[in-house]
């Protein structure tokens, strides 16, 4: 990367947990510095000022929704959430309070770096846009709202189009229903998820190769949704 | 112009009708064949349509008949399956009864039981037949049975009047009107006669007795007239009732009611009886209430137990029954009368001659505080007639009085020594101070002393003390001393001033004493209340409650005292062997008393008492009194009855504590577990989260592992990975155990968790095949994705666990009726016959001592998350072509999403 060295923090209790995302984020250049609790880790991020924030939820000093509340209000770096509990409302929490992205424990080195990349490019692409979004066939011109896929003009309708819209502006971030919800139907539908479902559905018959093994409109189960690229 | 309104039948009538109608709908049906008098052929009549019916094919039983030796009778029964008579042996004799317990076993579709007024012999269940009726109509069997008009109770004393002769055996008229069907057997009196003297109706001798006594062309149409009386009434109460039913009346009465006061008078029963008719007449409920004052308390034993039968007679006859305590009859039954909103008032016309000027009777007292009450006067009635005619040989027509002379018999005639022999003290006394005292303060001595007699011997000896101090007092004090005589005529106001006052302070004295003691008596039962209650409200568990309760009953009501409590699966539990359990069940399971002075088994030495509550009956209690009569005192009976319902609280009470108790221990250990399971979550998957992340990572650090090293490193982490599925299988497995699985129900595309579960084990499936076949337009489904989504990984990991690299697997979801089914398929060996049940049990496995990976909790976990879901998982018969596993979600109603406006053609704008 032609950048100076990027920085990360990693705040987690588990020293053997932060000794191995170490090693694996120090493979692929990142500089990381650790905390071991939410007051250490609030420190770090105000003074190294990192790129990305790897956050455990379980922590003893504090919850980690706090911690993302608390650095939502002056930050607006990725951060990708890890978390034991099996429990999708944790998630969902950590999601709808900024986070970018999760990980379940036990969780695989390579997912990791795989997440990480991808909340790394979202940041980039933010700066400076294309007004055209590809993934697979499909290619969204944002400007002259026209969809195609291999092509071939594709017909979305006004919510479809908003969905898609979203999902696109959020690439590679996990979106919870909450947040899709409020986004394209407003306010008053937060709890109607069967619309968000049929219209992605939807999406799916319209874009995806095999709506059942989408590739792109990916469903996070019981969680939300995410556009790859 | 009626409006509208007036064609609507009245909720409250409708009500009644369906409630009716429900009860009905269990009941077995009941019909009487009903005739003036014996002879007119009601059994004949009976048994020819209980022959028809069999012909039709309805299950037919004979109870009971009685033939009476009629050969014509005999040759009906012939042919009908007959139950045996129960033997029972009474005093000696061996007497055949009806069976009561064979009959309700054998339960027929329909059972014929003669005579239907017949008392049982002692030592049944039930001391009437009747009763064994309403048993076996409250078991669902129909019943037919027989009776003569003058085996009704509320007709009982008119027949008797005419005939002359009075039956005992009576049938309450409730009993008579709450059967379904009543059927006249009508007979013109020349033609029984006829029958009679043909010895069709009784043979012999018989039949020439009966004739003179009871078969008398008059009395036979009189009481033809009365059965065909009897049954036009009823006859029109069903019309009123299919009136209602079919509201073909405009006008609705207002629920007018009839209030019979109950005297102490022995014509108390026929003034009952009237109101009885009278408001089967006016069709009205009615009430019977006895007041009882202050002067009624003091009468003797057999006195009250005959207002007690009277009032039982009034329930029978179908009246609302209730004691009164009140200073007057008067007051009472006004008070009564107002509160329930009763506008007729029935009272009997008192025997006695007015005593005094000033005493009013009780119709005008009522009348005079009461200007709203109609107020009917019931002559006196044959018994009463005949009682006052016995007791006025005596000279004392008043049971009153008569109970008066009672109470003085039993006061022993010491006391009445011990008072003159105190008049005679006070004379010896007096008799030096008479040159120092006036006379007057002689005679106030005097009175003094009859003051004194009175508080302390008792009214009786204060009487006698009045009339010698003024005997004394002439012959002591008066001159001329030592005579009766008397000189001057002053002295005669004197005699009778002192008599009067003597008497009137006895009198009162005595009086006040009486009711100081019967307050202290009243106030003593309700302290033992008050003392029962307390110690009853202090009591935490069951068997202390048992304990102390009988003790309190025993000490109370001298008994033995057993108290019978439901267990946890509601079982009478037995506390004491002398106690009859199967009584004890029959008053729990009807809620009804049984046992001593009940209509139930009255020979049992055990009053049954059942302990009801608003929940439920929560046991039996059953007393034995050392005096039987002592609890048919109605204060006793009451204050047991109050002793009952405290008990019977308190159980609820104690019932409830053990239920709270219990919720909080649930709460606590599900709080515990659930804080257990997040715990070894937690700590469990940290370590192996490390284990896995390290292992991945040993490839990355310099210098560079051989070949040998990543091999191992590799190995870890597969392990690892292995063991972090295991361990999240048995998680799983625990939470369903512990019976609390939490679904997120959502309604969801099924394909959506269809692909989350194939991207889910994509490195598990790589090597094979995958076909997804989705009918088209699935509804929405409802269902908890992370839970399936783990069925269906669990099942998409089994199968290419179970098939080698290159099969296909197949994925099919499909309706199903009202389900949705979803399958997952292969084509690889398919499952070992006999084993599609077994392989869902915990740590089953397809293969014996497989080389195959896993403990076989899978499975069963999706069994667990499909039955939750109200569905059904289960594996497709063995066969070679691969095996199949299949399971249901409901579909249900999915809402409804509402049509967008896409009024655009294109999207671009």
């Amino acid at each position: 990367m032609s950048d100076p060295v990027k920085s990360v923090v990693v705040i987690e209790d588990e020293a053997q947990i932060r000794r191995f995302v170490r090693t694996a984020l120090e493979a692929e250049g990142w500089r990381v510095f650790e905390a071991g609790g939410v007051k250490q880790g609030l420190v770090e991020a105000g003074t190294r000022r990192p790129d990305m924030v790897i956050l455990d939820l379980g922590l003893p000093d504090g919850d980690g929704v706090d911690f993302l509340r608390d650095l939502r209000t002056w930050s607006s770096v990725p951060v990708i959430v890890l978390s034991a509990r099996s429990d999708e409302s944790d998630k969902i929490g950590a999601l709808d309070a900024g986070a970018d992205d999760y990980l379940t424990k036990p969780f695989g080195v390579g997912e990791l770096l795989a997440r990480v990349r991808v909340a790394q490019r979202r940041m980039q692409s933010a700066d400076g846009r294309d007004p055209v979004f590809r993934f697979g066939e499909v290619s969204v011109d944002l400007a002259a709202r026209v969809v195609s896929k291999a092509g071939i003009a594709v017909h979305l309708t006004p919510i479809e189009y908003r969905l898609l819209a979203c999902l696109i502006t959020n690439a590679g971030k996990v979106l919870t229903h909450r947040q899709l919800l409020l986004d394209v139907w407003g306010p008053s539908h937060v709890e109607s998820s069967h619309y968000l479902r049929i219209y992605m559905s939807q999406l799916r018959q319209k874009l995806e190769d095999d709506p059942t093994q989408p590739k792109h409109l990916l469903t996070e189960t019981a969680v939300g949704f995410r556009l790859v690229a | 112009m009626p409006t509208h309104r007036d064609n609507r039948p009245n909720p409250d009538s409708l009500l009644q009708r369906v409630q009716r109608e429900a009860a009905q709908a269990e009941r077995g049906r009941l019909r009487i064949y009903f005739g003036s008098s014996a002879g007119v052929g009601k059994t004949f009549a009976m048994l020819a349509t209980a022959r028809k019916l069999q012909s039709e094919g309805r299950e037919v039983l004979v109870g009971v008949v009685e033939t009476h030796g009629r050969s014509e009778t005999a040759a009906l029964v012939e042919g009908l399956p007959l139950l045996p008579q129960k033997q029972i042996e009474y005093r000696g004799n061996m007497l055949s009864e009806f069976d009561l317990d064979a009959a309700l076993a054998a339960r027929p579709s329909l059972i014929l039981v003669d005579e239907l007024a017949h008392s049982n012999v002692p030592g049944s269940r039930h001391p009437k037949r009747w009763q064994d009726v309403e048993e076996l109509l409250a078991a669902g069997i129909d019943v037919f049975t027989t009776l003569n008009v003058q085996h009704l109770e509320s007709l009982n004393d008119v027949v008797g009047g005419i005939t002359g002769i009075r039956v005992n055996e009576t049938l309450p008229d409730t009993f008579f009107d709450s059967a379904d069907e009543v059927v006249l057997v009508d007979v013109p009196a020349d033609e029984l006669l006829a029958r009679l003297k043909a010895g069709k109706v009784y043979l012999g001798t018989k039949a020439e007795q009966a004739a003179q006594n009871f078969f008398r062309k008059g009395n036979l149409m009189a009481l033809r007239e009365l059965a065909l009386r009897r049954t036009a009434n009823r006859i029109e109460d069903e019309v009123q009732a299919y009136r209602s039913d079919q509201a073909i009346a405009g006008v609705w009465k207002t629920e007018a009611a009839l209030l019979c006061g109950v005297g102490p008078d022995a014509g108390a029963e026929h003034v009952v009886r009237s109101a009885a008719r009278l408001a089967n007449q006016l069709n009205v409920a009615w009430h019977a209430a006895y007041v009882e004052t202050p002067a009624l308390q003091r009468r003797s034993e057999a006195a009250r137990e005959r207002i007690l039968r009277t009032l039982k007679l009034a329930q029978e006859l179908g009246a609302t029954t209730t004691v009164l305590t009140a200073h007057n009859g008067a007051e009472g039954l006004i008070g009564y009368a107002r509160s329930r909103n009763l506008s007729k008032l029935v009272i009997g016309r008192s025997g006695r001659v007015r005593q005094w000027p000033w005493v009013r009777r009780l119709h005008e007292q009522i009348a005079s505080q009461a200007t709203d009450i109609d107020i009917l006067e019931i002559g006196r009635g044959a018994a009463g007639r005949a009682e006052a005619l016995d007791a006025g040989a005596t000279q004392d027509s008043t049971p009153g009085r008569t109970q008066m002379r009672d109470e003085a018999m039993r006061i022993r005639p010491y006391r009445y020594a011990l008072s003159a022999a105190v008049c005679m003290l006070t004379t010896l006394l007096l008799t030096p101070l008479r040159h120092y005292l006036d006379q007057a303060n002689i005679v106030m001595l005097f009175l003094m002393m009859v003051a004194l007699v009175a508080v302390k011997i008792g009214r009786g000896p204060a009487v006698l003390a009045a009339f010698l101090c003024v005997g004394a007092f002439d012959f002591f004090f008066v001159s001329p001393r030592l005579s009766f005589a008397v000189a001057d005529v002053q002295y005669l106001v004197t005699f009778v001033v002192m008599l009067a006052v003597g008497l009137i302070i006895g009198q009162m004295t005595a009086s006040l004493r009486f009711q100081a003691s019967a307050a202290l008596s009243r106030e003593g039962r309700s302290r033992a209340l008050f003392e029962f209650a307390r110690e009853m409200s202090t009591v935490l568990e069951v068997p202390t409650l048992i304990d102390m309760a009988q003790t309190a009953v025993a000490r109370e009501f001298h008994a033995e005292a057993a108290l019978l409590v439901i267990d946890a699966h509601s079982q009478l539990q037995l506390s004491n062997a002398a106690v009859d359990i199967g009584t004890a069940q029959w008053a729990f399971d009807r809620n009804l008393p049984a046992g001593l002075g009940t209509d139930t088994l009255p020979g049992s030495p055990f009053l049954y008492l059942p302990l009801k509550t608003s929940m439920r009956t929560r046991g039996v209690l059953a007393v034995k009194p050392v005096n039987p009569r002592f609890l048919m005192i109605p204060e006793q009976r009451r204050q047991l009855e109050t002793f009952g319902a405290l008990i019977a609280i308190a159980l609820e009470r104690v019932h409830y504590i053990e239920v709270a108790q219990e919720a909080v221990l649930r709460i606590e250990s599900e709080r515990l577990r659930n804080s257990l399971l997040s715990a070894l979550s937690h700590d469990l998957r940290t370590p192996l989260s490390v284990l896995y992340g390290l292992a991945e990572t040993l490839p990355l650090t310099a210098p560079p592992l051989s070949d040998a090293q990543r091999a191992v490193a590799d190995a870890i982490q597969i392990e690892a990975k292995r063991m972090g599925a295991l361990v999240n299988n048995l998680l799983d497995m625990a939470r369903i155990q512990s019976g609390d699985i939490h679904l997120n129900l959502q309604w969801q595309p099924i394909e959506e968790v269809v692909g989350t579960s194939l991207a889910a084990t994509k490195t598990s499936l790589a090597s094979h095949n995958i076909e997804t076949q989705m009918a088209a337009g699935l509804p929405l489904v409802r269902y908890d994705a992370v839970l399936i989504e783990r069925v269906l990984c669990n099942l998409l990991e089994n199968a290419a666990k179970y098939t080698p690299a290159g099969s296909t697997l197949r994925v099919i979801a499909a309706p199903d009726g009202s389900m949705l089914k979803v399958c997952v398929a292969d084509n690889g060996p398919g499952l070992p016959a006999g084993q599609e049940e077994a392989i869902f049990e915990k740590f089953a496995r397809g293969e014996k001592e497989s080389d195959k990976p896993g403990v076989g909790l899978g499975l069963a976990i999706c069994r667990a998350i499909v039955s939750a879901h109200g569905g059904r998982i289960r594996a497709a018969p063995a066969s070679t072509t691969g095996a199949t596993f299949c399971f249901t979600l409901p579909l249900g109603e999915p809402p409804q999403v509402p049509e967008e406006m896409d009024s655009s053609s294109e999207n671009a704008q």
